[in-house]
This record gives C-alpha cells, structure tokens and sequence, in this order.
C-alpha cells in the first residue's frame, strides 16, 4: 500500500460523472495511485479550483505536491510520466506508435466530442445533423480498429493493455451511452462497429475501469435533466 | 551533410504561408534535420496528402521512412522524441514543466488560433467580437509570461532556448501579423503587451526561425486576398 511519502501528496478536483474525470480516475487506478478526491460543485465553483486552474476555470484539475495540473489528456500523459517507472505504460515506447495514440486522443477531443456536444445541445434539424457526425466520427475509430496496424487484431488500441487511446475514448463510455439512452439515438451501433462495441465493452469491465465508471442510467438522468434545463432556459 | 538518400527519408507536404506548416519547418530546423519539401496547392490536394492523412485531408504532414505523422504539434513533439538524441530538446525534461508546455500549446490551438480566425473571416460585429476574443487570450499569454514560474524572466517559453510553446504561438507570428494588417486591428499591442512583443520578435529573429518563416509583407497580401474573397454582398433573404 502506498504511503503519502512515496507518491506525494495527490489531490483530484472533479465530479464523479464528468467523462473527463473519470480519465483521469482510470489513469490513476491503474498506475496504483492513491488520491484524495475532491468533488466540485458545477453550479458554484471552489476557491481551489479557481485558484488551480484560473484559465478555463473547469475540472478535472491534478494537484500534486501543491502543483496543478489541467486539461485531462494532458493530466493523463503526466500521470505516466511522473510515474514513470510503475507499470504499466500508457504510453507506448516507440516515437510513431506515440504519435498514431496522440493523433486518435486529438480526434476524440477535436471532432469526436463536440458532435456529442451537438447531440445533447440540439434539437430537431440541428440535433439530427449532430447524431449524423458522431456516427461518421465513430465509423473512423471503427476502421481505424480494424485496418490500423497499430491497432489491429489487438485487444485494446493500446495494445494487449489499456493505453492512452483507450482512455480518452473509454473515459466516455458512460457518457456516450447516456446520451443514447436521454435523446433516444444510436450513437454506436453494434452491428454496424462491431469491433468498437466489442472493444467498449472489454474497456468497461477492466480492473481500474470498472470501479469508477459512472452507472450509466445515473449519468442518463443527469444528461436529461441538463437537456430540459436548458430547453426551460430557451425562449 | 544529408546524402539524397538520407533527405528522401524526412517529407513535409505543405505550404509555405501555413503557421501550422511553420512549426513543423521550425522544429526541423532546430533539430538540423533535411527534408524535401512538397507544396500542396491547397485546391487541388495530391493523392500523397489524400493518402497520408485521409481523416483531415490536411497539411502539414511528416512523412518518415514512409510513414505518416499528422496534426502540427503532434508532429513537433514526434521530432523531438524520433530525433532525440540531437540537440536541441524542443521539450522540458521535467513531467510537470512538460505538462505546463503542453497546456500552454493546447491553449494556443483551442483557443487562440480559433479567435484568430474569427478574425481573419470575420466582418462587422462578429469581427470586434472576434478582435476581443483575441486580444483577452493574448493578455493570458502576456501574464503567464510575466508571472508563471516556467517562463518569467527567460528568453523564451522554453527558457534560453526555443520550446514547444515558442514553436506553438510563434510559428503564428507572421499570419497575426498579416490578419492584424488585413483586418486594420491591433491584436498584440506593445503597449498592453510588453512582454510578448519583446518575445515575438526575439523569436522571430532566432536562427532556425527567420529562415523559414513566411515573408510578412507577401504573407499580408495573401490574408488580405483572401479575406477579399469571403467578403460577399448581403443576400435578398
């Protein structure tokens, strides 16, 4: 078990169901880190937070030995780092396989995410088109399983354990169906991304993954009531 | 001296005006790497670039030994890792100074550039909305020069010498330049920001930068064209 002298002192400021705490939480599990959680009030944001993260003011925010650390991508591949030598690696060694896990970590956070956005912000016409993104978007990651050869034929994209990819895109796993379940749309479907769903699905029930994903159906009432709040709030 | 052999090893496909293709072109520089370069003509995309990036279909991208890097500060941060043994490192060796570089580049594509190119399409409101936007993340920067640990006091964000945050904002230095020219706005104002000017064009002078950062003055030719273009008269709706 591992002291407070060995690791540090490690805080995490967040909220158990937001998809980009729950990253950092899985990075944490599996590197045997223990941490002192701290969870935020979205409506009225902590003096630490504002403190620790005074640019976007936004969780999750890292605080390790009194230093923070912002943006969950970034937090994650810190984790790796400053724990460098505990297994396992996150990142995988090899200068190209790093760039091809970085590149598909992008994707998620450049396209993949804002037309999930699309999909529990929109309605109607708006909505319909951001359902038909995601579905393009998921389609890519699809392929990109089953043709990239630094991902195929293996069990997770980080080969035979989780790796960064993994975990930018799995972090989401609750959410993505969440917002399934709250708007009634297929984001992934089983039969058209076999190997995603197949692959969400091993994610989900790993050791260090298990234990902090957010039960769905909760986080489905959470996203529904954000949806009818928003739509009061619309003239 | 890189024998032909050697050269054809390391491909850029990009565009000399792109800030995005700078920052590559910098890196390489930094770390004496020779490379042909391919200019994309930005219309008509090549089946190299279809092929080498077919989720973006844009540049610039690294070809190595055949194989594909994409997205600017993923390809910067692979030439420095691929290449590591050269001097100079373009990252901090320390996780937590790796994580504030990172942020801070992350900064610069999310937020900053996206300003930016509200200003550069924008026009009327939406183009002072834009001019705002942009001159809020610059005063950001300007603080955590002044004030952040990692930068105050040194040369460059990378401390004596250029980093991965330097590669980011300034590989951007012309195409501001050229938008504020356009756009007839001050985006970074000497006055307001001291210390980013200082280190606009410190950076900009550096070896390694000047020889492959675009000519100002036919770089604001191009914005302004370009900008010309979008501009198109009010419909009947």
């Amino acid at each position: 078990m591992a002291t407070e002298g060995e690791n540090g002192q490690v805080k995490l400021i967040g909220a158990t169901l937001s998809p980009f705490v729950v990253r950092v939480r899985i990075a944490l599990a599996l590197k045997g880190i223990d941490y002192e959680f701290i969870q935020e009030n979205i409506q009225t944001k902590s003096e630490l937070l504002l403190k620790s993260n005074p640019v976007h003011k936004k969780i999750p925010v890292l605080i390790h030995n009194g230093k923070p650390v912002c943006e969950s991508m970034i937090i994650v591949q810190y984790i790796e780092e400053a724990w460098g030598n505990k297994a396992p690696n996150i990142m995988p060694k090899g200068p190209y396989n790093r760039a091809i896990a970085r590149f598909w970590t992008a994707f998620v956070e450049d396209k993949l995410f804002p037309s999930m956005r699309g999909v529990f912000t929109g309605q109607g016409e708006q909505q319909q088109k951001a359902v038909e993104d995601s579905v393009t978007n998921f389609l890519l990651i699809e392929e990109a399983l089953r043709t990239n050869q630094c991902f195929a034929g293996k069990a997770y994209f980080g080969g035979a354990e989780i790796g960064l990819f993994d975990i930018a895109l799995g972090g989401f796993s609750a959410f993505i169906k969440a917002v399934e379940m709250a708007t009634d749309s297929v984001l992934i479907d089983p039969e058209k991304m076999p190997f995603l769903s197949a692959w969400m699905d091993r994610f989900c029930k790993s050791d260090g993954v298990k234990e902090v994903m957010p039960d769905p159906a909760k986080q489905a009432e959470f996203v529904s009531e954000y949806i009818s709040a928003r739509r009061a709030n619309m003239i | 001296m890189a024998t032909e052999g050697e050269k054809r090893q390391v491909k850029l496909l990009g565009a000399t005006l792109s800030p995005f293709v700078v920052r590559v072109r910098i890196a390489l520089a930094l770390k004496g790497i020779d490379y042909e370069f391919i200019q994309e003509n930005l219309k008509t995309k090549s089946e190299l670039l279809l092929q080498s990036n077919p989720v973006y279909k844009q540049i610039p991208v690294l070809v190595h030994n055949g194989k594909p890097v994409c997205e600017s500060m993923i390809i910067v941060q692979y030439i420095e890792e691929a290449w590591s043994n050269k001097a100079r490192n373009l990252i901090p060796k320390d996780p937590y100074d790796r994580a504030i570089a990172r942020f801070w580049a992350a900064f610069i594509d999310n937020k900053i550039f996206p300003s930016l190119r509200g200003v550069f399409t924008g026009q009327g409101e939406q183009l002072q909305k834009a001019v705002e936007d942009s001159v809020t993340n610059f005063l950001l920067i300007e603080e955590a020069l002044r004030t952040n640990q990692c930068f105050a006091g040194k040369a460059y964000f990378g401390g004596d010498q250029i980093g991965l945050v330097d590669i980011a904002l300034g590989g951007m230095s012309t195409f501001i330049k050229a938008v504020e020219k356009a756009t007839e706005t001050i985006l970074i104002d000497p006055k307001k920001m001291p210390l980013l000017t200082a280190w606009m064009h410190r950076f900009c002078k550096s070896d390694g930068v000047k020889e492959v950062m675009p000519d100002p003055v036919k770089h604001a030719e191009y914005i302004s064209a370009r900008r010309a273009t979008m501009i198109s008269p009010p419909t009947a709706n």
